[in-house]
Order: C-alpha cells, then sequence, then structure tokens
C-alpha cells in the first residue's frame, strides 16, 4: 500500500519539477540573469534533469538499464554542446573565448578541404586527391599529397618517437627487472632523469641534432616515452607473483622459455599501463614542440590560430588533437586486447544485481 | 618396494641482514615409491620450505636430498612437480595450455600434449572449460587444473604444497575424494603438506610431524586404513581415534608456535 502512495508522489514530484524547471528559465529569461549569473541557472538545470532522470532510470526494466545509460552518456555530451551553443548565441558567452560547437566544426571543414599556398599545407592532406595525384604523378604525387598534412605530420612524429621510446624501454626494463645489480646501479640515475620535463631537453636535442628537419623532434618524443616504458616494464617483472616463477621453474622452463611463457605474460598488464602513459605524453611532447618549433602539425596550427587571433580555427586544432589522441588509445586498447585475450573480461551480471 | 625419497640431516638457513633464520634443522624423511606420505606440523614449521628443498627450488643449507628415477623412467622424465597452495596456474594461459605447459617445455609437440592434456582435463571433470582462461574459473576448478598440470606432466614423485588450503570447506572435501579417486589409479609417490591433520590421515599412508621453528621430526604415524578410501572413513571410531592421537603429539608444538608469534 505504502509503495503504490510513494508511487504516487514520485509522479506528482516530477510534474511539480517541471513546472518549476520551466518558470525558473523563464524568470531567467524575462529578467536577464542569464548574463550575469548563468552558471546558477544551468547548475539547477543540471539539478533537476538529474533527479528526474534518476526517477525515470528506476522505471526501466533491468534488461533496458544498459541502453538507457548508454543513452544518458551519449545524451549528456549533446545537451552540452546544445547549451555552449545556446549560450553563446545568446550572448551570454564571448564568441572570441568560445566559439560555438557549429562554428568549430565549420572550421574543421574549411581547414580540410583548403589548401594553405603561403604555407603549402592542409588540415588532413586532402585525401580525396589522391585518386588523381597517383595517376598524374604516381607514388611521388600521393608522397606529396601526405607531405602537405598537419594530422600526418603529428601523427608520424608521435608514432615515430613513440617506437623509438619503447622499444628499448622494455628491453632495458625488463633487464633491470630481472637483474638485481643492473637495477641497483641504474635506479638512482633514471629516477633522477625522470622527473625532468621532457619538453626541457629540446634546446639539447637541437643542439645535437639540427635544428631543422624531424629528428630532433622524434627523440624528443622518444626520451619521454622511453622514460615511461623503462619505469613500467621493470615494475611490471619486478612485481610478477613468485609463485608463477617458482611453478614456471618447476615445470621445466628457464631462459628464454622462462621470459616468453612467464616473465613477459605477467608484466605485461603493468608493461601496456606505461604504454598508454608513454603514448599520451607523447601527444603532450609534441604538441609542445610544435608550439614553439615547427611548421606543420596540430600544435602549430592551434598556436598559429591563436597569434592570428582566429580562435574558431585554433579550437579545431585542439578538437583534432583531441580525436588523435583518443584515436591513438583505442588503437593501444586493441592492439591490448590482441595481445592479452585473457583479460578480456565480460562484466559480471552479479555486481548489478547486488548494486540493485 | 624400493625408496623413492632420502632426505638425511637437512637443514635450511635463510640469511637476512638481520640474522640469520634457522627454518629447518636435521630433518629426516624417507618416502618409499607409490607412498602417499603427508607432513603435518603447526604454521611456519618450515613444511612448505622442505617442499621447495625437495623440488630444487631452493638448496639446503647442509644435508642431503635425493630423488630416485625409477629405472625404467623414459628419458626427460620429471622428478618432481609441485601443486602449489595458491592458484599458481597461469591466469594469460587456457585450462588446456595450463595443464599442457610441463609437456610444452619438454618440448613434446602440440597434438600429443594437447591429447594428454585433454584426457587429464577429463579426469578432473573441466572438460567444458579446455579452452577458458582461469579468471572464469571459481577456486575449486583452478586447484583442479593445477593438479592436471601435475598429474599430466607424470613426474616421479609429486609434491603438494596444500594444494587445498585456500578452498572453503565443502569445496575441500569434495576435491580430497577426488584427488584420492585420482591417485588410486597408479598410485605415485606423493609427499603432501598440510595442516590439517583429517586430511592427513584421510588420505596419507604415513604422516611425518613436524616440530615447530625450527621445523625437525617430531614423529611418525602409520595410517593403516584400506585403500580405496572413501569419506565414509571419516566417520568411524578408529580415523577419530588416530586423529586424537596425532593431535595429542602435535599439540605442544601448536602451542609453542603460538607463543613464538606472540614473542
Amino acid at each position: 500500500m505504502k509503495r503504490r502512495k510513494f508511487t504516487l508522489n514520485e509522479r506528482w514530484q516530477n510534474v511539480l519539477l517541471l513546472i518549476f524547471m520551466a518558470l525558473w528559465n523563464l524568470a531567467f529569461f524575462i529578467f536577464g540573469w542569464w548574463k550575469g549569473s548563468w552558471y546558477i541557472g544551468l547548475g539547477m538545470d543540471f539539478a533537476i534533469i538529474v533527479i528526474l532522470l534518476e526517477h525515470l532510470g528506476r522505471h526501466i526494466p533491468a534488461k533496458k538499464q544498459p541502453l538507457y545509460e548508454r543513452a544518458l552518456s551519449i545524451g549528456f555530451p549533446i545537451l552540452l554542446l546544445l547549451a555552449w551553443e545556446l549560450l553563446v548565441r545568446g550572448g551570454v558567452l564571448k564568441a572570441l573565448w568560445f566559439p560555438p560547437p557549429s562554428q568549430i566544426v565549420r572550421a574543421i571543414w574549411d581547414l580540410s578541404v583548403t589548401y594553405e599556398k603561403f604555407t603549402q599545407t592542409s588540415l588532413l592532406g586532402r585525401p580525396w586527391l589522391i585518386p588523381s595525384a597517383f595517376r598524374a604523378e604516381g607514388w611521388a604525387g600521393v608522397r606529396a599529397l601526405m607531405a602537405e598534412s598537419h594530422v600526418l605530420a603529428t601523427l608520424m612524429r608521435v608514432l615515430a618517437g613513440f617506437l623509438l621510446g619503447s622499444i628499448p624501454g622494455l628491453i632495458l626494463g625488463a633487464f633491470m627487472g630481472m637483474n638485481r645489480t643492473v637495477r641497483v646501479m641504474l635506479d638512482p640515475v633514471i629516477s633522477a632523469v625522470y622527473v625532468v620535463p621532457k619538453i626541457t631537453i629540446l634546446p639539447l636535442m637541437m643542439l645535437i641534432f639540427s635544428p631543422f628537419g624531424e629528428t630532433y623532434k622524434i627523440v624528443t618524443v622518444a626520451i619521454a616515452a622511453f622514460f615511461l616504458v623503462l619505469i613500467n616494464t621493470m615494475t611490471g617483472v619486478r612485481d610478477i607473483d613468485p609463485v608463477y616463477l617458482e611453478a614456471g621453474r618447476n615445470y621445466g622452463a628457464s631462459g628464454s622459455k622462462l621470459f616468453w611463457h612467464v616473465i613477459i605474460p605477467g608484466a605485461l598488464p603493468v608493461i601496456f599501463a606505461g604504454l598508454r602513459l608513454a603514448l599520451g605524453t607523447a601527444l603532450i611532447v609534441i604538441v609542445a614542440v610544435e608550439f614553439v618549433r615547427a611548421k606543420k602539425g596540430v600544435g602549430y596550427i592551434t598556436w598559429y590560430y591563436w597569434e592570428v587571433m582566429q580562435t574558431h580555427n585554433m579550437y579545431a586544432g585542439l578538437v583534432v588533437t583531441m580525436i588523435l589522441g583518443v584515436l591513438l588509445t583505442l588503437s593501444l586498447q586493441w592492439i591490448q586486447r590482441l595481445v592479452m585475450p585473457w583479460q578480456r573480461e565480460e562484466r559480471p551480471a552479479v555486481a548489478e544485481v547486488a548494486e540493485g | 618396494m624400493s625408496t623413492k625419497i632420502i632426505a638425511r640431516n637437512v637443514t635450511k638457513i635463510f640469511p637476512s641482514p638481520q640474522g640469520t633464520v634457522i627454518a629447518i634443522q636435521n630433518f629426516n624423511l624417507e618416502v618409499q615409491e607409490g607412498e602417499f606420505l603427508c607432513i603435518v606440523g603447526p604454521s611456519g614449521c618450515g613444511k612448505s620450505t622442505f617442499l621447495r628443498l625437495l623440488a630444487g627450488l631452493i638448496p639446503q643449507t647442509s644435508g642431503e636430498i635425493e630423488i630416485y628415477p625409477s629405472p625404467d623412467a623414459p628419458p626427460g622424465k620429471p622428478l618432481n612437480n609441485i601443486v602449489f597452495q595458491e592458484y599458481a596456474i597461469f591466469p594469460w594461459k587456457t585450462v588446456i595450455d595450463n595443464v599442457a605447459f610441463g609437456l610444452q617445455m619438454r618440448g613434446v609437440p602440440k597434438k600429443e600434449r594437447y591429447e594428454i592434456a585433454m584426457e587429464w582435463i577429463r579426469k578432473v571433470g573441466l572438460c567444458r572449460f579446455a579452452r577458458s582462461y582461469p579468471h572464469q574459473l571459481s577456486g575449486g576448478m583452478k586447484q583442479r587444473v593445477s593438479i592436471a598440470r601435475a598429474f599430466a606432466n607424470d613426474p616421479e614423485v609429486l609434491l603438494m604444497d596444500e594444494p587445498l588450503g585456500a578452498l572453503d570447506a565443502q569445496t575441500r572435501t569434495v576435491l580430497q575424494t577426488e584427488l584420492l579417486r585420482i591417485w588410486e589409479e597408479d598410485k605415485k609417490t606423493v609427499v603432501y603438506v598440510t595442516h590439517s591433520i583429517e586430511e592427513a590421515v584421510l588420505m596419507g599412508d604415513r604422516i611425518a610431524l613436524m616440530t615447530a621453528h625450527p621445523g625437525t621430526n617430531k614423529a611418525f604415524f602409520d595410517v593403516k586404513f584400506p585403500r580405496p578410501r572413501e569419506l565414509r572413513l571419516t566417520s568411524t571410531p578408529e580415523f577419530g581415534e588416530l586423529t586424537y592421537a596425532i593431535w595429542e603429539s602435535l599439540q605442544s608444538e601448536v602451542q609453542r608456535a603460538m607463543e613464538e608469534q606472540l614473542g
């Protein structure tokens, strides 16, 4: 009986909340409060929406619950973008600081389809021209197109630096994890160098390699990646449960068999954590390098359009960097799932039930 | 019947910067071919350490340990394999690859080792899970895999380090009888470390009691119950009498171990 009464109450609550939200927004609109206190208005709207959706969520059957949550996690960002758009159009947010999402999308599109004659660059390298360029000039034409791309320039630097740093980091890290003497000797050196922000070695890299071209940029990224991979690999190898090593040896594994069948797979989770960190850091470092010394790359365009005060284009650079980061992280996750099939965990349904 | 394992005056001292720790002192043991020997002692008495000495995973400080291979043993037959207390099966290998691991390390071709592994997986009742990864299995199933891995490698002696110690009481009882059934098929020599007297009496032919720290010989008990044994044995008065007799002998050591832990 009581339960039923409560649901009735809840329904009225919802109706009241909706009316309240409408009045609230109307009041903000009429009295012009949006301009000064937009955050209060938005905050209240957000709170009411959360309450309403919580109520709604209780009536969704358990089977549909994942779908409902997915709808929320996709729907809310869209709502945010919409709010942003409206706030700028209503003159609440400064368009110079926060150009509306539609304008940023437009800017990305424009940057993609236009070719900057002066700098001889385009955002993506105009991939739709590849067939005709190939017909006209063969592979040289395709290479020329790829060479004009900001995104590809950054991607190549990140990947080259990441690989150049990760592979030695993996090898030395595994070695340090297994050999106590090497570890004791190298640990203080590595710990000391590790805390140096890697971007500060850029001048040194320009001195050692030429200050022109790609080498010093890639090496700077590589060094940043190297230390993260090294330290995580070392930790991963050291933290393997000794019982696995004992079992491995007791069942006849030694030397390289022990290494490939026990040590490496045992350390892989931590190694991949290190690779993820290294990839993120590589992206930070390359953008910083491109800020100061590059005529190509997503970091360069972000910086350049700040200099010429075209904020929507600056945002385009930012968003493209973000997308690049997401794609790189997803690729690494995909590789991780391939390499470590035993970690492909289905989410236990029990936990969901226990929570509810 | 021939002697399979001899351990004479085995001493193990662990050196450390804080000083040396004597884990085992002058321990003696002789195990016959086909014997199921249980080692029982208070916790921290060094019984797991002794098993690792037997396995050759760590060297003894002094004394002799010898495992004699059978004269007709095929080349490459391993001397010993351990069933560990924790779930020491590899999480990165499927059940069948775990069971076939020892064979793989010995270079047995894939088809042959999978056949052998599959047979043992069938014996421990995990057919449906041959291609599963350990994280998909329960604790009892993981330990079945661990047992199958040891049997599949067909060593001269099996060393078991509290193999059922981490399981809940009901699962443990089920696995005790299963282990007995599997073992009685070919009566391989077993050294079985446990802290449960009931388990030792149910499974063993002979029980070696160890003293508290440092571990050394306390007493031996013969368990003369006929085989094949079943769980029903635990309800007989003879079982209770023997269990209690062993407990009386062990009691003072357990007391000493607890006092030592309190300092």
